[in-house]
């Protein structure tokens, strides 16, 4: 019981991340039906933006309260991130909108080796750990051999979670710049003919992806301490499998899925084994995309004769 | 032309191709086609028409086996018209088809599409033209015979070798390539790719393509949709010519009038869904249900309307 | 936002004022450096260095001077030439250069290649003066055909059935490890000891499990592509994806059967079909009079994999020919429409799948003879999407394309190995090899960006009347299975 509360908690931390980097797939699915394969590296080029971000708070400005810091690099790395990730989609993947649907998804491809490689080469091949930041716990439950304990980080991670896919959740669905994502994702041509600005909805829908990538990032950073230059290919697919399950195009699906794939993997790991759990997210996706295309909460598609 | 000379009866009933009975399409509240039943002629023309979102296209994906219907039984009888006890009998064993010598009854519901074609010989052409248009015309009709190479390449073992038997029947399916270009007047197109034809020769060769695979039945979804009047003519006379030549039924969905009265024997109409109308032109133009359901008003006054709206869209031009 | 403004504003722009041109090109290629500075900033700008176990911060304000600099300066330079209001746009149209060359020279292209290929061995060694010297270059011809048939076996797939398919490297790695399993399985050995000769298993135990890696990798293929060929588009992208990474976890994991990670090693070698290369009286030079030379071995295999090539593309063109090829390419031109003409396209698009999984299990039979060991590193997502990318390039469909595409790519992957002299210029810290792939992931972007349908776009028809006319590459469709 103890050991399933525990592992219910830690799943539910490593899911908002997944959910967070899950959204910014099914966004950009949504609205230009491509999968943007380089989205795991961003969110993993974001870590490295908040890491370089916090050791220059903390050490060069000096600043020692931690949550400040927190903030600082949280902004800072969203700021740096969307940036990247709209230069990403001007240069690689807007020059192919409407051309051989392959395409985009090849310089997808190339632009996610490309992100993991630059990382390696201008920061080396090592781990990065940083020295842990907030370890205090609350002690939820003590049965005398195992105590079930939800640390003051995981704590955060739900609540900015939580708080971002609030403000983010009002962003789509009640203001203008919502309504129109919502109309390119129906149809484009339709969208640039009433007077929507596809280019900038498409540009600011990467833009938004990549920030809530970069929160994922600098909490994945805070929460084990490590950034290193390959952890963005199989958080990226675990994301993707999230939005998978949850259906893509839909974002309370996509978070929904994210909360999933991370309590799986944690109670995979805790009561199977270890070494397949990665084996475990690559079948989910491939049995949610077999049995299940339309996931959770997506819409079935209907085949058009 | 229409009636048996035997029995007296209409030959859709006396001798039909295809039966359609208490046919139900429904996706999820909304119900698509409503008890809909109608027989087909052998070698007759028969016109599915109906005003638009009638249901026409969601009858013929269920001929042809893109949709399985959610009710019915589609009865489709090669050689001669079934007997009861024949329907009854592979109704009864769950069988997709019951096939003799020179007879067989199919139930187009229990099979999919590709069988719909393959199986029971049910060719279809598409409102919004499919054509492989980066291959060549040539290459299109090719492809259609493609059940009839495949056992002749041996699934491709003899191919792979070129052996004798291959080589022979790839020749003789390239004379009926040929000959279909013939008939649809592409022959000087014939390695050009397919995308590259004017819009009426594609249907012509969405046609020729379906002919290609020797249906007993042609199913064509609006084939004078976009086409001027000259082609239009030109379409009536090929149908005409497959329907006299090859005795191949023809079951065709077309909002052209002109198309319809012209060279239908049988005339189905549609409107929600369920059938309004069924019998030959003349009684169908005259049935008081279509006029009121289809047309609304007769051709006449449609005409006024049309040429008011011509004069009224160039007034403001004059104007400004 | 900067890109954007050239884009736009470049037909507006006057164009006889000169210092407005000039200004207009200033400031747009300044905004473009500022935009570099922030993407450059944190991860040049800064390096994560680990001191005394700690983690600490180290500055290379130069580096991203030099690299701003170089962005901003290609910006006014490209504003001001390549990309000037004043220039006028080119209006090409119909064929591409290479359509046109691919066109002009096509019946010639083929045999001269083939030929080229032919004697690239005995050229080497004439030109470089020796056998031995010449292991270099026929090596890297070994690993570019190896390239070239796997580009042709997935060509198959993606660029016929218009199947996307991203995880054909587990085929490639069923291949390797079937030949890997077998060949060392002592068990098998013992029992061809009995009946043939201690020698014989390591002798011949290639030639015996050739075929058997393609039939297992095309029953993979099949395996793997039935549930999944039901999808569309990206979905089947994603699942081959899956699969792939599945295969290679497996690999790693289960080191029972596979010995993990390690990897298997001490594969028996290839031999001249069952004659050995080696210096003992029974071996390779002894037979056929030759003074022995390991570099027999290396010849020989770059002849191997030389066939394996040529048997792929001949199956291809054959196939294409074949009621069952004409299918794949309908099948990606218009699905609805095939099963409208009684194809089933579940066993069509089976067969590709299989085709192409058979093609890569000879490969990666050939790849664990070469290298005589085996482990799951190589066969990991990047080399899938190497494979992909070399279809794509090459121009799906075109063998052709995929063959020069493969030489182009391997080759110069191969070359950024070779880029010590850059050394002397930037220090002796400077690995050229490690920016390999960075430049191979950029390369794969601006191939894109700059020639979307690859390199032969046009489609050679499988059958004529009269005359044989490309079909224009924008007619073909690119699938959506």
């Amino acid at each position: 019981m103890e050991i399933f509360v525990q592992q219910l908690i830690n799943g539910l931390t490593l899911g908002s991340i997944y959910g967070l980097i899950a959204i910014g797939y099914t966004m950009v699915f949504g609205i230009i039906g491509m999968v943007n394969f380089a989205h795991g590296d961003v969110f993993m080029v974001s870590a490295f933006i908040a890491l370089i971000c916090f050791l220059l708070v903390t050490t060069v400005l000096g600043i020692t309260s931690i949550f400040l810091a927190l903030a600082i690099v949280l902004v800072v790395a969203m700021f740096f991130t969307s940036l990247l990730n709209w230069a990403i989609e001007r240069v690689a993947y807007r020059p192919l909108r409407g051309s051989f649907r392959l395409a985009p998804m090849i310089s997808a491809i190339g632009m996610s080796i490309f992100l993991a490689n630059f990382v390696q080469v201008t920061q080396g091949p090592r781990n990065k750990p940083v020295p842990p930041m907030i370890t205090d716990v609350i002690v939820l439950m003590d049965s005398g051999s195992y105590q079930v304990t939800l640390a003051w980080k995981q704590v955060i991670i739900m609540v900015v979670t939580a708080a971002l896919l609030g403000g983010f959740w009002y962003l789509v669905q009640k203001t203008s710049l919502g309504r129109a994502q919502r109309a390119c994702e129906q149809d484009r041509k339709m969208a640039a003919l009433l007077g929507i600005n596809v280019d900038h909805t498409i540009s600011l829908t990467f833009v938004i992806g990549a920030a809530l990538a970069a929160v994922a990032g600098t909490l994945y950073l805070m929460y084990y301490g490590v950034a290193n230059f390959a952890d963005g290919f199989v958080p990226g697919v675990k994301a993707f499998t999230a939005a998978v399950l949850g259906g893509i195009g839909s974002l309370p699906g996509a978070v929904l899925g994210g909360l999933l794939i991370g309590l799986i993997e944690t109670f995979w790991s805790a009561y199977f084994s270890i070494e397949y759990k990665d084996v475990a997210a690559f079948s989910i996706l491939a049995i949610t995309l077999i049995f299940m295309p339309q996931g959770l909460l997506g819409r079935p598609e209907v085949e058009k004769v | 032309m229409a009636t048996s000379p035997a029995t007296g009866l209409p030959r859709w009933e006396a001798d039909p191709i295809l039966i359609v009975e208490h046919l139900f399409m429904r996706f999820g509240g909304l119900i698509a086609v409503n008890d809909l039943s109608f027989k087909v002629g052998r070698g007759d023309i028969t016109a599915l028409i109906g005003p638009n979102g009638a249901g026409k296209t969601t009858v013929f994906n269920c001929i042809t086996g893109f949709y399985k219907p959610s009710e019915g039984r589609l009865i489709l009888a090669k050689g001669r018209a079934p007997t009861p006890d024949e329907i009854a009998e592979v109704t009864r064993i769950g069988e997709r088809s019951l096939t003799g010598r020179d007879a067989g009854v199919y139930l187009l519901e229990r099979m999919p599409d590709y069988l719909v074609s393959g199986e029971a010989h049910v060719a279809r052409t598409f409102q919004n033209i499919r054509l492989f248009t980066g291959m060549t015309v040539l290459e299109n009709l090719m492809v259609a015979q493609h059940n009839a190479l495949m056992a002749a390449s041996g699934y491709s073992l003899k191919g792979l070798f070129g052996l004798p038997g291959w080589t022979k029947a790839q020749r003789a399916a390239t004379e009926k390539a040929k000959y279909w270009l013939d008939k649809v007047g592409l022959t000087d197109r014939a390695d050009d790719p397919a995308g590259d034809l004017p819009y009426g020769a594609q249907r012509r060769l969405e046609i020729a393509r379906a002919m290609c695979s020797e249906p007993i039945l042609l199913c064509l979804d609006e084939p004078a949709a976009g086409l001027n009047p000259r082609e239009s003519l030109e379409l009536n006379t090929l149908l005409r010519a497959i329907r006299a030549e090859h005795g191949t039924s023809i079951l065709l969905i077309e909002h052209d009038m002109s198309v319809v009265m012209e060279i239908s024997d049988h005339v189905v109409v549609l409107d929600y869904g369920t059938k309004i109308s069924d019998g030959t032109p003349e009684a169908v133009k005259n049935d008081p249900r279509v006029i009121a359901a289809y047309l609304g008003v007769d051709e006449d006054a449609i005409e006024e309307v049309e040429a008011e709206l011509h004069t009224e869209s160039s007034a403001p031009g004059a104007s400004a | 936002m900067a890109v954007q403004t050239a884009d736009t504003a470049a037909p507006a722009a006057p164009a006889a004022g000169s210092p407005s041109l000039l200004g207009h090109a200033f400031k747009d290629a300044l905004i473009t450096g500022l935009i570099a500075l922030g993407l450059f900033g944190p991860l040049i700008g800064f390096e994560t260095v680990i001191i005394d176990g700690a983690l600490g911060l180290a500055y290379r304000p130069s580096l991203l001077a030099i690299m701003v600099g170089i962005v901003f300066v290609g910006r006014l330079l490209l504003n001001l030439t390549l990309w000037s209001p004043n220039r006028r746009p080119s209006t090409r149209t119909g064929p591409s250069v290479f359509d046109r060359i691919g066109t002009a020279v096509g019946p010639g292209v083929k045999p001269a290649l083939l030929a080229f290929a032919v004697v690239f061995p005995f050229l080497s060694t004439f030109l470089l003066g020796g056998l031995n010297e010449s292991r270099y270059l026929i090596d890297l011809g070994i690993l570019i055909l190896t390239y070239v048939m796997l580009g042709w076996g997935l060509n198959i797939v993606v660029g016929l059935a218009g199947l996307l398919d991203l995880g054909y490297v587990a085929f490639y790695a069923v291949g390797a490890y079937t030949y890997a399993l077998l060949a060392t399985s002592a068990p098998i050995n013992d029992f061809f000891a009995g009946l043939f000769g201690a020698t014989f298993w390591a002798n011949w135990a290639f030639w015996i499990c050739l075929p058997m890696a393609g039939v297992f990798a095309g029953v993979w293929g099949m395996i793997l592509g039935f549930p999944v060929l039901r999808l569309r588009g990206d979905y089947l992208a994603i699942v081959t994806l899956a699969f792939g990474e599945i295969i290679r976890l497996v690999l790693i994991n289960w080191v029972d059967f596979t010995n993990g990670g390690a990897g298997i090693a001490s594969i028996p070698r290839a031999t001249f079909f069952g004659i050995p290369f080696n210096a003992g009286p029974d071996g390779f030079a002894a037979l056929f009079g030759l003074p022995f030379n390991p570099m027999h071995r290396i010849v020989f295999l770059y002849f191997v994999i030389l066939a394996l090539a040529l048997l792929t593309a001949f199956v291809t063109v054959r196939l294409r020919r074949l009621p069952v090829g004409r299918a794949w390419e309908a099948l990606r031109e218009d699905e609805i429409a095939c099963r409208s003409l009684g194809i089933n396209t579940t066993t069509t698009k089976l067969s590709a799948f299989a085709t192409g999984a058979m093609f890569g299990g000879f490969a990666g039979c050939f790849f664990a003879v070469r290298a005589g060991f085996v482990s799951p590193e190589s066969f990991t997502f990047d080399v899938s999407a190497m494979i992909l990318a070399i279809v794509v390039l090459g121009g799906m469909g075109s063998q052709i394309g995929v063959a020069v595409a493969a030489a182009v790519m391997m080759g110069g992957m191969e070359m950024l190995r070779n880029l010590g002299f850059l050394k002397q210029i930037f220090g002796n810290d400077f690995d050229p090899s490690l920016y390999r792939m960075l430049i191979f992931g950029f390369a794969m972007v601006a191939i894109m960006v700059w020639k979307p349908r690859g390199l032969v776009s046009t489609r050679d028809p499988t059958i004529f009347l009269k005359e044989r006319k490309a079909v224009s590459g924008d007619l073909v469709k690119e699938g959506h299975g």
